[in-house]
């Protein structure tokens, strides 16, 4: 598959080999059972089977996180036109955010179409009160990127592609400097512990689900 | 977006997720995730299902890069589990010995440091359990000099965000390298939580949010962080192992 498509030369990288993959697919979700139990596995494990000789099963993960991606990306660049009085440190954060979390989609969503997948379209989104003042804001933020972090954290040991894993990890990084940053500006712990967490797909979905119309 | 639409049923509330979820410690919670009750049975299913993969037809001809014996690919990870716990020794007597030099007058950043310090010793002290849960041996404290580091504030400021960028780029640069899932998933546990403290630091010590450098910026390539290798890793810090 050419990669003329890649918006980031880094992910020109990635390549995910021909190989037949049923058996990796069945490894990596029993891999991750030994994590997370086996409820959390099913689902991967039934996409799996349906989906065998189709498109890769890292390419559904990656569709997960890009619609995290894809609600960090609208949520900053509707806080930038929407927050009032945002200036100054908290406004070039927030432009660096927006700036990031864009390339992460575009990454993301040239991955997916690498692997034969079909990246999932940007749902309808409602931040609510969010961006009544920049405490609400940043407040929602740092709930955003650490979620993103545990999220990425979670999924990557049910990742097949040592390249994708690689590639996933090159974003999960940044997510926790944003976290961090964020922290920062609000004056909270940069690290509340010195494990990040991990969170399974549903307990993610159930952080953002208020936060998706449609 | 069907998935997101329909949300997803309730984890079970006694699930493992949500003990490591609800555990107040967490080393004790990083334990439980690379081992603890119940690991080893779920080792033996991974196991399991990497035999069974043998019987399956590979087309592509190359190594699928997870050894089935399992023996050495925990050698590797022993490696990599090691090669970690030398840079945790190397932050976490770098933030001892800054907090002892008395160099450091705001309280805020000595507040900073103490908390990163602790982190690193928490690390330190996951690893090597992880190291002797594997069957491993834990590789010993290095000798180190931090002499030049420690001349001023600014320059304990600008080697801790300098050394916490280098961990972070360490453990991305790694990380593909595990074999284990459960390796894999403590060893990211600690990536991202060098990463918070390097981007906290690069911002302390006055860098911007991005610079052309792994070491330098908040977020130091753009939206995507560097890996580096072991060798970079170990040319970076060589300055900070004593001479013996």
């Amino acid at each position: 598959m050419p990669n003329s498509k890649l918006t980031v030369p880094e992910l020109a990288a990635v390549d995910v080999h021909g190989m037949t993959r049923s058996s990796f697919v069945l490894r990596g979700a029993l891999a991750a059972g030994a994590v997370y139990g086996m409820g959390v596995v099913g689902p991967f494990v039934q996409r799996s089977f349906a989906q065998e000789g189709t498109a890769a099963p890292d390419a559904d993960i990656l569709n997960f996180a890009l619609t995290l991606e894809i609600l960090e990306a609208t949520f900053y660049d509707e806080a930038l036109k929407r927050v009032g009085g945002l200036s100054g440190d908290a406004r070039a954060l927030t432009e660096q955010l927006a700036e990031d979390e864009a390339a992460h989609v575009d990454a993301l969503t040239a991955m997916i179409k690498d692997l034969g997948g079909q990246p999932t379209k940007a749902p309808k989104l409602d931040f609510g009160d969010a961006f009544e003042d920049e405490g609400s804001y940043f407040e929602l933020a740092q709930d955003f990127e650490d979620t993103g972090v545990s999220a990425y954290n979670g999924a990557a040991t049910a990742i097949q592609s040592k390249d994708v894993l690689e590639a996933a990890g090159t974003i999960v990084q940044v997510e926790g400097r944003h976290a961090a940053l964020i922290r920062a500006q609000r004056g909270e712990e940069i690290a509340p512990t010195a494990f990040d967490d991990m969170l399974r797909q549903n307990e993610v979905l159930d952080k953002v689900a208020p936060f998706i119309k449609s | 977006m069907e998935e997101i639409k329909s949300k997803a049923p309730r984890a079970a509330e006694g699930s493992a997720l949500r003990e490591l979820a609800d555990d107040p410690s967490s080393r004790k919670r990083f334990l439980k995730m690379v081992g603890g009750t119940g690991a080893a049975g779920a080792f033996g299913l991974f196991l399991a299902a990497c035999g069974s993969d043998e019987e399956t037809t590979t087309s592509g001809g190359g190594s699928t890069g997870t050894s089935p014996t399992g023996g050495a690919a925990s050698k590797g990870d022993l490696e990599i589990l090691n090669y970690a716990l030398t840079l945790e020794f190397l932050e976490s007597e770098f933030y001892r010995q800054a907090i002892d030099s008395g160099e450091i007058k705001d309280q805020a950043i000595a507040d900073v440091a103490k908390t990163f310090g602790e982190h690193e010793q928490e690390h330190v002290d996951a690893l090597t359990a992880t190291i002797e849960q594997l069957g491993g041996t834990p590789t010993e404290a290095p000798e180190t000099d931090f002499s030049k580091a420690l001349k001023s504030a600014d320059t304990i400021l600008s080697t801790a965000a300098m050394v916490e960028n280098v961990g972070a780029a360490a453990y991305l640069g790694a990380a593909p390298e595990i074999k284990s899932p459960e390796v894999l998933a403590a060893a990211l546990s600690i990536h991202s939580v060098e990463g918070r403290h390097a981007a906290a630091l690069n911002q302390v010590a006055g860098n911007s949010f991005q610079g052309g450098d792994p070491v330098v910026g908040s977020i130091p390539d753009g939206p995507f962080a560097e890996p580096m290798d072991m060798e970079s890793v170990l040319k970076a810090v060589q300055p900070f192992l004593a001479k013996s």
